[in-house]
């Protein structure tokens, strides 16, 4: 099995404030690695610095083996290989959720309209939105926004999927229907890097668990090895706080 | 499924005093609002008519029989305000966006563009119109190019065009600068380059946002034309000036602000309602 994604001694910071610290990380092929920890420890930045949204300030980002921390690559060509779904969705307002969806298809991949209008409205149909194709983002439950989102970015066949607290900005009774899009996209291979608070979840679809805390992994391995074993103090900690909270 | 409950609903006897309140309250405020009106229009109107000077007034500014003689020759005039506006109105809209976009631009082959048009902005918004239509219309025919045009209306609109631009493009580029950076982000994430995402993602949104702002622009635009009239152009205001000189009668240019007034006035009505519309419409984007 090929690593798909692997950060090397990764460094990151935004002025004086360390963000990620000599952090190092192997996603291997079909295989979903979730970052868990405390706002601020660091998820959201690795996964931008992962898209190229972010610069690194030290370490290598390899994809398929390939140096993309290198400043001569070509991002657009690097960012066409990987999705990313964002906490707040950034649905395009002035546009359709078909419109949506096929854009990058047309306008990245050189798709026709007709071809990509085909693909869009086949994942919509996988995931019961069929009937939202004409409507604009703004008609839409956060759920329903939040899928959309998903199916976007899966509409250009990423090699590699980054989702970045997708389930942060919604209501719980809305929290299901978007994760069980994420484990439909596990049963099928799909690699993904994602950051979550929602531990259960976690449980159901990891094959590696990564608790950060400020910008370092404090502790990795499987989702029971971690959540429900945990060595490190500061990692029980943390759970203990996310079960006080309810979350678990 | 509450028009089938309405139909069996029929209102308490408590809602129906309430009605008659408000009935009595309402009729109570317009009765008030009448009064006041009359009493602050008719003083108005009182001290207007009953000043020493009302019949000369009256005479040299609302002289219907020579209004409405003059009436055609500030029409006429008036065509060529319009022309003025819609010709100068497409021009601008070109190089405004143009002018936004360069200011914007993070390209290093740019760069020099992008410091022109900095400078460029700062000195047409800068400069009071009028001293712009002077230096174009009077200073580009004193270069003695070949192949300029030195007709004023021409020279008149240029110069109307380099102001507006200015203008037209601030408004766009804080449009441009408006569209939170997570829109960005996500189209630079599916791939798009910076120039697709400004083209396809970030323009179109900045510009439904500056609609109002810029119909403001466009009204304002089709009263300064009235400024070229300082170039000899015969446009409505100097159409009603010719007049008014000739027979030390104003009314030619009651004539003329009233001809502005009838376009001007529903142009902001409009733009006020789509500003109402813009703000309803924000309030339900908040999620996105």
């Amino acid at each position: 099995m090929s690593n798909v994604l692997e950060l090397k001694n990764i460094r990151k910071s935004f002025g004086e404030e360390v963000v990620l610290n000599n952090l190092s990380l192997v996603v291997p092929e079909h295989t979903a690695t979730v970052l868990i920890g405390a706002s601020g420890s660091g998820k959201s930045t690795l996964l931008r610095c992962v898209n190229l949204l972010e610069t690194i300030d030290d370490g290598q980002i390899f994809l398929d083996d390939k140096e993309i921390s290198d400043p001569l690559i070509n991002v657009d060509e690097v960012r066409r290989k990987l999705g990313m779904v964002f906490q707040s969705f950034n649905l395009f307002p002035h546009k359709t959720v078909l419109e949506n969806i096929t854009l990058a298809p047309i306008k990245v991949q050189g798709k026709t309209q007709e071809e990509a209008r085909v693909a869009a409205l086949a994942l919509l149909n996988r995931f019961d939105l069929a009937d939202k194709a004409d409507q604009y983002p703004d008609r839409l439950s956060g759920g329903q926004q939040q899928r959309v989102a998903i199916i976007r970015s899966l509409a250009v066949n990423p090699r590699l999927l980054l989702l970045d607290e997708i389930t942060s900005a919604l209501d719980p009774v809305l929290v299901n229907e978007v994760l069980s899009i994420v484990r439909d996209l596990k049963s099928d291979g799909m690699t993904m890097v994602l950051a979550t608070h929602e531990m259960g979840f976690a449980t159901q679809v990891a094959d590696e668990v990564c608790f950060l805390e400020s910008g370092n992994i404090l502790e990795r391995g499987s989702a029971v090895a971690v959540l429900q074993n945990p060595t490190n103090p500061k990692t029980q900690e943390f759970l203990k706080r996310v079960h006080q909270a309810g979350r678990l | 499924m509450t028009e089938r409950n309405n139909s069996a609903w029929l209102p308490s006897s408590r809602e129906i005093e309430r009605r008659s309140s408000r009935r009595a309250i309402n009729r109570k405020q317009v009765i008030i609002a009448a009064v006041s009106s009359f009493l602050v229009l008719g003083t108005l109107a009182l001290v207007l008519v009953t000043s020493p000077g009302w019949q000369t007034v009256k005479t040299t500014f609302f002289d219907i029989e020579y209004g409405k003689e003059v009436f055609p020759t500030v029409i006429r005039g008036l065509w060529i305000n319009l022309q003025l506006t819609f010709i100068g109105g497409a021009a601008i809209g070109v190089i405004a966006l143009s002018l936004a976009l360069l200011r914007t631009t993070k390209s290093p082959t740019l760069t020099p563009f992008r410091y022109l048009a900095t400078a460029y902005v700062d000195i047409f918004r800068g400069a009071p119109l009028i001293l712009i239509i002077l230096l174009v219309g009077f200073g580009v025919p004193a270069l003695g190019l070949k192949g300029i045009s030195s007709n004023v209306i021409f020279l008149g609109t240029v110069a109307v065009v380099l102001t507006y631009s200015a203008y037209v493009a601030e408004v766009i580029r804080s449009g441009i600068l408006s569209i939170h950076p997570s829109q960005r982000a996500a189209a630079r994430s599916l791939g798009l380059s910076s120039g697709q995402t400004m083209r396809y993602v970030v323009l179109p949104q900045a510009i439904r946002r500056v609609v109002p702002p810029l119909l403001n622009d466009f009204v304002s635009l089709l009263k300064d034309t009235g400024l070229v009239s300082i170039l000899g152009v015969t446009d409505a205001v100097r159409a009603a000036q010719i007049n008014a000189s000739r027979t030390f009668n104003y009314t030619p240019y009651v004539v003329a602000a009233i001809l502005f007034l009838l376009i001007t006035i529903p142009m902001t009505r409009y733009t006020d309602r789509a500003i109402r519309h813009r703000t309803n419409a924000q309030s339900s984007e908040g999620a996105i």
